[in-house]
């Protein structure tokens, strides 16, 4: 029994260092598209690495109280939590992680752990520009919760199950059985919610380095910094997976899983270097008006058209 | 939370009222020795010199020239250089050409804020002697008396592709271990703070900036 657990935990432990590690090669990748598209040639690859070990080695670090300790853990562990109930490759029992009945449930509530700790931290710093950071990106995640949950409401009433596993088992067979294709509605509302999630443009309102320094992590440095920037690739990687998984039919192998992951992302970056920068009401407004509406579609969608 | 010590570490911060200096640590900074394995070190150096990332505070007219470097035309993410709009994450301060008194203020606010080890870069020949403000009212002329330098960019004014060649002597100096700039100010703390002091009339603000 503890053998088996201690090999669960292993398993898993080598998940996240190839889940990091590949988000980590992301976003350099992405960086270096968005300079393509400048003109620019960008940041090697290995830029995000360095960055994490430069943080690491820094050798002052000021505290701002116990509270501000923990934001950085409570970030990296709703990252940690969201990964280890998904299952990463279907079929395989090595990276099925965690995954249970009912896991949809809890990777939600992960999700939105982290935001909540990262709140904590910041707002224990004390700095004003945080504050608004954090009341920003809150607001903001309120609106994008809301297509997003509408979505994952539908799919789950199509699979009826709550299972990611089992929801990744019913797409396969072909790419005519992705949610992508059985339920459009609910995919595009999710990928509406997905261009919030990520935090580009032109919803990077709470993170705005020139006008609110930086946002939440304003006061965040030193080895601080680099638990968040590693959270940062993990987390990112994480929701690439999740939504590979609920939408675009899962991946049986860590090849298939990268190349769908990656074009998921573009859909954010496509939008990110063509579009301005939305103020926050706007965002919010966006989110309440058409994704809402589609994802409230795609349950009638459901109910209609899939399930009678 | 702040932590009051004993008397025989801690700073005046006479500039305060008696209000404020509840408010503010009166810890005297320390000087940190390099990590005693010398690969450790070196290893950490490398990473240190790969990822400078410049406080975006344009302190003079220099700071026009730190605009074009992340353009297309030069662009200086190529060699780890980044902006940070923070303090607390940035290692590099580059004194973009004249201080004025107004700003010195604002600089050693800054710079005490940054976490170590932490450069700085002079643009200009303004922070070398004064420049054509030599003889100006509320400039300094030698910056060096203020906070400790790493780097000198002479000119007037210094173009980006010299900004970037700088940036890559930084990069060497700072690979070779030869930039401690942070554990010089904090040796010759009261000398420093005694020259900031003389120039600083209304110094409201505590003697360290934690």
């Amino acid at each position: 029994m503890i053998l088996e657990w201690l090999g669960k935990v292993g398993n898993f432990s080598l998940t996240m260092l190839i889940v990091t590690l590949y988000g980590l090669l992301v976003g350099a990748f992405i960086e270096r598209v968005i300079a393509k598209v400048q003109g620019r040639i960008g940041i090697p690859y290995s830029q995000p690495f360095i960055n994490i070990l430069k943080n690491f080695f820094k050798r002052t670090a000021v505290s701002h109280g116990y509270m501000f300790y923990l934001g950085p853990v409570f970030r990296i562990a709703g990252g940690i939590g969201t990964l280890a109930f998904i299952p990463v490759i279907y079929g395989s029992e090595m990276f099925s992680n965690f995954s249970m009945a009912g896991d949809l449930f809890l990777v939600i509530y992960f999700m939105f752990f982290g935001q909540l700790g990262m709140a904590l931290g910041a707002g224990e710093s004390g700095h004003p520009y945080s504050a608004i950071g954090i009341a920003r990106g809150l607001s903001q995640m309120t609106a994008y919760e809301v297509p997003f949950a509408l979505a994952v409401i539908a799919i789950v009433i199509q699979y009826d199950t709550l299972s990611i596993t089992e929801i990744v088992a019913a797409q396969q067979g072909g790419w005519q059985h992705w949610t992508l294709f059985t339920n459009w509605v609910a995919t595009l509302a999710a990928m509406l919610a997905f261009l919030g999630m990520t935090g580009y443009s032109p919803f990077d309102i709470f993170l705005a380095p020139q006008e609110i320094p930086i946002g939440p992590p304003t006061e965040f440095h030193s080895a601080y910094l680099s638990l968040l920037q590693t959270n940062r690739a993990l987390f990112g990687a994480t929701k690439l997976i999740l939504f590979m998984n609920l939408f675009f039919g899962g991946a049986t192998g860590w090849i298939e899983l990268m190349i769908k992951t990656l074009l998921i992302y573009m859909v954010a970056i496509v939008v990110g270097v063509a579009f301005p920068r939305f103020r926050v009401d706007q965002g919010i407004r966006f989110f309440f008006k058409i994704p809402t509406l589609i994802g409230i579609m795609s349950i009638i969608y459901v109910q209609l058209v899939l399930i009678s | 939370m702040i932590k009051t010590l004993g008397t025989e570490d801690t700073l005046e911060n006479a500039g305060l009222s008696a209000e404020e200096q509840q408010l503010f640590s009166n810890a005297r900074p320390r000087a940190y020795e390099p990590y005693p394995i010398k690969a450790v070190e070196d290893f950490a150096n490398w990473a240190r010199a790969n990822s400078l990332w410049i406080l975006a505070f344009g302190t003079g007219c220099g700071a026009i020239e730190l605009r074009p470097l992340m353009t297309a035309r030069f662009d200086a993410n190529r060699f780890g250089v980044a902006g940070r709009p923070t303090p607390r994450q940035s290692s590099v301060f580059v004194i973009g050409g004249y201080a004025s008194v107004k700003t010195l203020k604002r600089i050693i606010r800054s710079y005490e804020q940054m976490q170590g080890p932490k450069f700085v870069i002079a643009l200009g020949i303004c922070p070398v002697n004064g420049g054509m403000y030599f003889d100006s009212y509320n400039t300094v002329n030698r910056f060096d008396q203020y906070l400790p330098v790493d780097l000198y960019i002479t000119g007037c004014m210094p173009r980006p592709e010299v900004l970037v060649a700088g940036i890559m002597e930084l990069q060497k100096k700072i690979k070779a271990g030869r930039c401690d700039g942070a554990n010089r100010y904090v040796e010759n703390f009261d000398w420093y703070k005694a020259n900031q002091k003389k120039v600083i009339k209304n110094w409201d603000m505590p003697d360290y900036n934690w």
